[in-house]
């Protein structure tokens, strides 16, 4: 049977680990490659990194982390942020990420995820989808919209029908943020969770809100989710992951063990 | 000297990666002198069963992998490495190389979700692996230990001497499979962990007799 995945989340601007609340107030809390490090020996099942980098003079600097990381550790990572071209894909794939994921590129021209696919491969493309509450109507059926920005833009697109899009262009995978749970470390945005994830037929990751493992419990049985990505429960050493994830296991949710 | 199959086919590099960071040497090629004088072979590869056969016949590399086999070199197939080894991939409508006997067939979804509600395609993720018959470069493993899977498709041996391990996704598949000199993963043992790196590092020694 088929595991859980806990996934941290490193979000990375100009070279180095920061955690954002909500978007805001970034700090730095360390060095990229050597919280992948400890992720990997703690039994972290997979790592994406968000490259949050303002400056794009600055990139090529998280290209030299993706090689770093690739050299240092022996699981799955995935490096989004920036992702605008196949260019830019081939580039963080050809420095060693499994995964590439795109975000906002693939919302302003969605043919960046066919053409992904079709030059990588299905199973390297995340969809990235940030997300806000906002009300069932005739354009958002589904109550969810699709926002950029940080959650400062409003597309007008349904996040149900974009997150099928998706799938349909050739996306592997969707790494599902609710801004509105972001940070607040009060347990995932569950209805939007299970509501994609029971209407695609490709893996969902849970991000957003994190605070405790009752959480992960949640979204990993009622939430539907096939992955939950955590950020400051574990960046701050609250929570470890062998500790959520015994938790997990008692509780009956089938996670890794031995690493 | 390990050689790394280079048939345009994904992430290549992470194998070598691996290889290096377990203490062996190991180079990245299509050319077919350097296959031949390599005394081991690792066949990896993400990506379609069409496009990677394409590739391997353009390159030459189907002769080279044959003639390695019989050779009696030790071959380690990964993924799309361990499919293409089989006669047929469901993938493309795909003839293969033919070095095990038996198909690539994709998972049913509807079969799938029939056995259990909520499995996606890809099966993406950590896995276990039943033994079925014992194998020197899976001599480590432990019952929990798990593996990283990303793939649509599996292979089915006919021949069950040449099941080594399977792993339950909705329904019991082929993880590893083999015989004589070669040996084939359907998972990623260098990005499963220090399981993985195990596997390799048993294969950088193993002696086929």
């Amino acid at each position: 049977m088929l595991s859980k995945r806990i996934i941290p989340c490193l979000d990375v601007r100009d070279g180095k680990t920061t955690k954002g609340i909500k978007f805001k107030d970034n700090v730095d809390i360390g060095d990229p490659v050597e919280m992948a490090r400890f992720y990997y020996e703690a039994g972290a099942d997979e790592i994406v990194f968000y490259d949050i980098t303002a400056s794009s003079d600055k990139r090529d600097i998280m290209i030299d982390v993706v090689r770093r990381v690739a050299e240092t550790i022996f699981i799955p990572f995935s490096v989004g942020g920036g992702i605008r071209t196949i260019e830019d894909m081939r580039k963080v794939l050809l420095a060693g990420a499994e995964k590439v994921s795109v975000n906002s590129a693939a919302v302003k021209n969605p043919e960046i995820i066919s053409k992904g696919a079709e030059a990588f491969g299905n199973q390297c493309i995340v969809l990235g989808m940030d997300v806000k509450h906002v009300g069932k109507s005739e354009k958002i059926p589904s109550g969810y919209e699709i926002v950029i920005n940080g959650g400062r833009t409003f597309m007008g697109i349904d996040a149900l029908k974009w997150a099928i899009d998706a799938e349909k262009l050739g996306a592997g995978e969707i790494c599902l943020n609710s801004i509105d749970a972001d940070g607040t470390c009060e347990g995932y945005e569950l209805n939007l969770t299970s509501l994609i994830s029971e209407n695609v037929g490709i893996p969902v990751i849970a991000s957003g809100g994190a605070g405790k493992p009752e959480h992960l419990y949640d979204v990993l049985t009622r939430g539907k989710a096939d992955a939950a990505l955590i950020a400051s429960m574990v960046h701050y050493g609250t929570y470890s992951i062998s500790g959520i994830k015994s938790y997990l296991d008692k509780n009956g949710v089938k996670v890794r063990k031995s690493w | 000297m390990i050689a790394i199959i280079d048939y345009d086919a994904g992430n290549l590099t992470s194998v070598a990666r691996a290889v290096t960071h377990i203490g062996f040497e190991c180079i990245v090629t299509n050319d077919i002198n350097e296959i031949g004088k390599a005394e081991r072979i690792i066949f990896p590869g993400v990506g379609a069963a069409g496009s990677a056969m394409e590739s391997i016949k353009r390159l030459g590399l189907d002769k080279a992998i044959k003639e390695a086999f019989s050779s009696g070199k030790p071959i380690l197939g990964i993924c799309i490495g361990t499919q293409i080894i089989m006669e047929y991939s469901e993938e493309n409508d795909t003839k293969c190389l033919g070095i095990i006997g038996g198909k690539v067939l994709t998972f049913r979804f509807d079969e799938i979700r029939k056995n259990g509600a909520g499995l996606k395609i890809p099966h993406m993720g950590w896995n276990r692996i039943l033994l079925r018959k014992s194998h020197f470069i899976l001599s480590n493993l432990k019952e929990d230990d798990e593996f990283y899977f990303v793939h649509g498709y599996y292979p089915a041996p006919d021949d069950p001497e040449h099941l080594i391990g399977t792993t339950e996704y909705g329904i019991p598949f082929a993880s590893v499979i083999g015989y004589k000199n070669i040996i084939a993963t359907q998972f990623h043992p260098e990005k499963s962990g220090s399981p993985g790196l195990a596997i390799l590092k048993n294969f950088c020694t193993w002696k086929p007799c």
